[in-house]
């Protein structure tokens, strides 16, 4: 079968559209809002019982086409087409009421309600005199779970559910309201593999049901592992739509750019520098147990493992977030006090955060403030903080980072995410620290700022800056690290240098089990 | 409050700007009503209202100060003229026991320190909703004030030290007007152009976010509450000596006073924004119009209902422009879903 | 592309999820442990001066603490959306001197007609506040403490120099004041009665549910489909309404008002609530536990008084019965952050 690049819409003898060959149809839609064009001529073509991928970078509209399907916004242009008929999705109750339900990146529970409730918040079923019918609802959950092959107590309170539970209460949501098309944006970013593994069984009982599935990831080898056909979308517009067997991940990643990436290459073998960070036998009971190794000056270390190992938690318990319970940390064989983020920024210690939004940035703030925001003491002048200075200081590093933006003075949240993650590097990087600890330097980042950023981290590690970086993403860890230290469940399990280390080594220390390669 | 209740919603974008705007419309009602009064009476600017309008305001001005940084760091807190009240009674308590004045002024001040570290310690170390908090400690500390002095009243005290509440400074400013002023510099240098300042407005955008920036976020709120307790000790002592008197009710009401002066004066009570210069603005504008609708006989009580209508007013107007265009995509809305040909899903 | 299949899935309860069935438990029999405190208290005192179990005190007892129940259940609706009323005292004073002032014109107006003033004017205040938060978006603490202000400041005005006297008042009306059914003051039996109606709707019906979700998260109940705007509208409403109920109870029972009814109520009713359990954020919380909250409070007021411990401890024990039932809520509560925590385990294998 052909690629399909949109060219044609589709059409039926006599010339008027005919979208009944597919189960959801999007045709040419484009929505603007002022002066953005946020999608200027999407199209999605989902058949029943298909798993679809949509790809694109940050910024090409997904988002924005996610929207108009929840109903959240129409399209300025072109139709959307439910089983053959035009539909109108003027509001997320009438999508929700065609058979299209959203789940989100982050899940939006009401944590004080049980989960019955919650799968039934604002459509509960009435029995007489116009009270809830609690039997009926409970039978729908148990029931919906079973086809789901989940066992949730319907009765317990979401508050402190994983986050691949509450996903799995949003699947249910939508099942119970007889979805057709689900759509999942960037499911498994927090899941463990195990979790992930759990999601894909659900997706296929989904498309065996015969509803329709778009799976919008970054990870790619997700993609190739669970759907039928991939739609690529770029700078607002779908520019191809080919079943997956067909691709390969390099066609994919050029047509999402648009060109070539340039496969960067390490200059691995450094490790000669002073020894800059130690840690040693670190535990925090619960999260991670007996943790130890160093980072040299110029050096490069990647702390690998699936997402939940553990990591995070090292990171923000070296940096000061978190607490300890045993062991030690040291900076230049200076000890470092523990619990305290100004201790070990003081002693030259920089953490970037998983959590860009909630903790990198103040995202109400302007892109100046962010900047300065860990250097305030530095653009004083006679201990008052002087503007001059401080405006001074923020141009200086943007343009050293390269982030494009409108004013300084705007707030943060206007950039996107990939200049976003520039200023929170800014703001660090301009303390000159002797550690940097980057916890997943390149998560929701468009492919191209994604290279600039490993640039950088590299040329960090050049200048002689001891840098761990935390990374899910295993190319990227190959890349970067001198050394890969791989953690499984909180314990450290073996060190790679990079010359030795391959994907399947390391996955296979990281999930414990050997790994079966699939093409 | 950092958190949105249930339908309200937090203005953002451009703070600065907003922030400005609203200084400048500050400034231009305050020249409206020193206008207005001057017109409607000529006494209005004479030396002698102006003390009297000065001594009026004194303790919500003072108490408005710490408060502003509180609410900027997105909290809040209810319990400001309870403590003027309990240190007022502890105040006139020491010193009808023959401990000096000087040693009252130190005991009330300690006790307000207290006060606002058990306020500290509750919201900033437990983490518990300010508001709550706040209430309880309002509660908490008028009972102690009526335990401590029960239905009596302490007069008396010095007249050295009562002539701030009839002898103005500079011919025409009133003692306590003063404090307000010099404390207000203070605030205004620490808030705007200090590391620690700049911080709090961070604190109350995103606090998890200040957090692994290296601000340390409890023991800063920790501080603004010890630092609220003392000032409003402060202004209880300054009440007990300008009214020559000590009594439980001292400050009865006011918190809300100062609530609605801090508002007025453009900080959000979502945290995040405001200004010290905003504040004294509004408590000119305060000043003056409670000068002013005395002279042209307006009861307090009416009074009341202005400083209500105030309130509401600071914070409608930061909302009305989003509130307008709701209203607008709410008609668009109903417009649409009105039964018309062709709309509507299929299937 | 590589895949890795992990085999069989090994479940890890998280130690968070034990936390959170504790603090569930602790919330649900939290009624239970306030009505205990209430019969420990009874008790207690009883023994200190033995005519505080006679029949006419407890009647008394109950009949004085029926307002604040009764403003309890409204302040119960409002604070489990995520907002506040403080207004109530002022509506309760309002219309409690207005329906005094219609009885001042013509002092044989019938009572169904007192009573939908009352409640009417109560409502009216609610509504006005509804609409300012819900249309305007204005955060209610900030709306009802300028209600409280204006309200107030009318109440004032309007009755400067009037007095309402015992006289003008009705013998029917009263005669509700005191009159008991089978030994339960009639005041009492009405409030109670609100009460269970109140706590039914919000455990039973969609609505009422519905409250919850938004006061739980408030995005995702817009985002589910709730209409939030008009549930928090209909909420104030019937806080206020209840407060005006409150005022007529307020003349039957005083027999003469001035422009002081209520004053300070707000604060008691906020303490009596929050000390119930509900959640100053709302989402959790009932209408009984607020209601046995606001008894434990007066109880102590009369405790106090008879136990010859000076009335003015009264305000300093509320105020420190309202930090101790936070305090206590936050520690049982482990991990009290508003989000729901994400953490390990797979529920594949229970």
């Amino acid at each position: 079968m052909q690629p399909d690049r949109f060219e044609t819409p589709i059409l039926a003898d006599d010339g008027a559209p005919d979208a009944s060959g597919y189960l959801f149809a999007v045709e040419h839609v484009g929505k603007s809002f002022g002066a953005v064009k946020a999608v200027i001529d999407a199209s999605l073509r989902l058949k029943a019982g298909e798993a679809h991928a949509l790809v694109g970078e940050n910024g090409a509209g997904k988002s924005t086409l996610v929207k108009m399907l929840a109903g959240v916004h129409e399209p300025d242009t072109g139709q959307l087409y439910m089983e053959g008929e035009a539909v109108q999705l003027s509001s997320p109750a009438i999508a929700r009421d065609a058979g299209i339900a959203v789940i989100y990146q982050e899940p939006t529970l009401f944590p004080d309600l049980d989960v019955t409730e919650n799968v039934f918040m604002g459509r509960m079923p009435k029995r007489s005199g116009g009270r809830v019918d609690r039997p009926l609802m409970l039978d729908q959950v148990n029931a919906v779970m079973g086809r789901l092959g989940v066992r949730l107590d319907p009765n317990r309170l979401t508050r402190g559910l994983s986050i691949a539970d509450q996903q799995i209460i949003e699947i249910a949501k939508a099942l119970t309201l007889d979805a057709k098309v689900i759509v999942m944006d960037e499911p498994t970013a927090a899941l463990s593999s195990a979790e992930v593994a759990r999601l894909f069984t659900v997706i296929e009982t989904l498309r065996a049901e015969g509803a329709a599935v778009v799976f919008i990831s970054h990870r790619l080898d997700e993609v190739f592992a669970t759907c039928q056909q991939v739609t690529v979308m770029r700078d607002g517009r779908s520019v191809l739509s080919s079943p997956a067997n067909e691709l390969t991940s390099d066609q994919l990643v050029r047509t999402m750019v648009g060109r070539d990436i340039e496969k960067r290459q390490g200059a691995h073998g450094a490790g000669s520098g002073d020894v800059v960070l130690k840690v040693d036998r670190l535990t925090r009971e619960g999260k991670f147990v007996d943790i130890s190794f160093e980072v040299r000056a110029g050096e490069i270390v990647g702390l690998a493992g699936l997402v939940g190992a553990g990591r995070t938690e090292i990171a923000q318990a070296i940096f000061g977030i978190d607490r300890y319970d045993a062991g030690s940390v040291s900076m230049s064989a200076a000890p470092l006090k523990k619990g305290s983020p100004t201790a070990a920024m003081a002693a030259g210690i920089g953490l970037v955060p998983e959590d860009r939004r909630q903790h990198g940035l103040v995202m109400d703030e302007s892109i100046e403030r962010n900047i300065v925001l860990a250097s305030l003491k530095r653009v004083r002048r006679r201990g008052l903080i002087a503007n001059a200075l401080s405006r001074d200081f923020a141009t200086r590093w943007s343009q050293r980072l390269q982030i494009k933006f409108n004013r300084l003075s705007d707030p943060v949240s206007t950039l996107s995410g990939g200049n976003q993650q520039k200023v929170v590097l800014a703001k660090w990087l301009s303390r000159q620290p002797a550690l940097l600890i980057v916890d997943e330097p390149t998560r929701g980042i468009d492919v191209g700022t994604k290279s600039e950023v490993h640039g950088l981290i590299q040329k960090l590690a050049e200048d002689g800056v001891a840098v761990l970086v935390i990374s899910s993403e295993l190319p990227e860890v190959l890349l970067l690290a001198d050394r890969i230290l791989v953690i499984r469940e909180g314990r450290f399990v073996h060190e790679f240098a990079n010359a030795e280390a391959t994907e399947e080594a390391v996955i296979a220390a990281a999930a414990g089990v050997i790994a079966e390669v699939a093409i | 409050m950092s958190s949105n209740a249930g339908t309200a919603a937090r203005p953002s974008r451009s703070m600065v700007r907003s922030l400005r705007r609203w200084e400048s419309a500050l400034v231009l009602i305050l020249i409206a009503v020193i206008a207005f009064a001057t017109i409607e009476s000529p006494d209005f600017l004479t030396t002698t209202t102006i003390f009297f309008g000065g001594l009026d305001i004194g303790q919500i001005a003072i108490m408005a100060l710490p408060l502003t940084l509180i609410v900027i760091t997105g909290e809040i807190d209810l319990s400001v003229a309870a403590m003027l009240g309990l240190s007022a009674c502890v105040f006139g308590y020491a010193f009808e026991h023959g401990t000096g004045a000087a040693l009252a002024i130190v005991i009330a001040l300690l006790v307000g320190a207290l006060g606002g570290s058990l306020n500290g310690f509750l919201i900033a170390r437990l983490g518990l909703p300010s508001i709550a908090v706040t209430i309880g400690t309002l509660t908490m500390f008028r009972g102690i004030a009526e335990v401590v002095l029960g239905n009596s009243e302490v007069t008396n005290y010095p007249t050295g030290l009562t002539v701030i509440g009839s002898k103005p400074i500079f011919a025409h400013l009133a003692y306590p007007f003063l404090f307000f002023l010099i404390l207000a510099a203070i605030y205004a240098v620490v808030l705007h152009k200090t590391p620690v300042g700049r911080s709090l407005y961070a604190i109350g955008l995103n606090k998890e976010a200040a957090f692994f920036s290296g601000i340390r976020v409890n023991r800063t709120k920790f501080i603004l509450y010890l630092l609220s307790g003392v000032v409003c000790a402060f202004a209880g002592i300054v009440y007990a000596l300008q009214n020559d008197s000590s009594i439980y009710t001292a400050g009865q009401g006011l918190e809300l006073n100062v609530v609605a002066v801090v508002l007025f004066g453009g900080v959000s009570i979502f945290g995040g924004r405001g200004s010290v210069l905003g504040v004294v603005l509004s408590v000119l504008i305060v000043a003056a119009s409670q000068v002013a609708f005395t002279l042209i006989n307006i009861s307090s009580e009416e009074q009341q209902i202005i400083f209500g209508v105030l309130l509401l007013f600071s914070v409608l107007v930061p909302n009305s422009a989003a509130g307008y265009r709701r209203l607008q995509a709410w008609i668009n809305q109903v417009r649409r879903s009105a039964p018309a040909a062709g709309a509507g899903p299929s299937g | 592309m590589s895949v890795t299949k992990a085999p069989q899935v090994v479940a890890h309860p998280a130690p968070a999820a034990r936390q959170h069935r504790v603090a569930e438990t602790v919330s649900r029999f939290r009624p239970a442990v306030i009505a205990l405190l209430i019969l420990v208290i009874f008790g207690g005192t009883t023994i200190k001066n033995s005519s505080f179990d006679g029949l006419s005190n407890i009647q008394a007892m109950l009949s004085i603490s029926a307002i604040y129940l009764l403003l309890s259940v409204g302040e119960t609706m409002v604070i489990v959306t995520r907002n506040v009323d403080l207004s109530v005292g002022s509506t309760l004073g309002i219309s409690a001197f207005a329906v005094g002032e219609i009885y001042n014109h013509d002092p044989h107006m019938t009572m169904v007609v007192i009573f939908l003033a009352g409640i009417g004017i109560g409502a009216v205040c609610g509504a006005i506040i509804g609409l300012i938060t819900t249309v305007a978006r204005v955060p209610s603490l900030v709306v009802t403490l300028a209600a409280l202000y204006i309200i107030r400041g009318l109440d004032n005005i309007v009755g400067s120099g009037v007095q309402i006297e015992p006289s003008v008042i009705p013998h029917t009306l009263v005669s509700l004041g005191y009159s008991t059914v089978v030994g339960i003051p009639w005041l009492f039996v009405l409030v109670v009665v609100v009460a269970l109606a109140a706590a039914f709707w919000m455990r039973s019906f969609p609505a009422g549910r519905e409250l919850y979700a938004i006061g739980s998260d408030p995005e995702a109940a817009v985002l589910a489909g709730i209409p939030v705007a008009r549930r928090v509208f209909t909420v104030f409403v019937i806080s206020g309404a209840l407060a005006g109920l409150g005022g007529v109870l307020f003349l039957a029972q005083q027999a003469t008002v001035d422009s002081t009814a209520g004053t300070g109520y707000e604060l008691v009713i906020v303490t009596a609530v929050v000390v119930g359990g509900v959640a100053i954020f709302g989402g959790s919380g009932s209408v009984i536990g607020a209601v046995l909250g606001a008894l434990l409070l007066q109880v102590i007021n009369q405790a106090l008084v008879a136990a010859q411990i000076s009335a003015f401890w009264d305000s300093a024990i509320a105020g420190a019965m309202l930090l101790a039932a936070i305090s206590f809520d936050r520690l049982i509560s482990f991990r009290a952050s508003r989000a729901l925590v994400a953490t390990e385990g797979v529920s594949y294998v229970e």
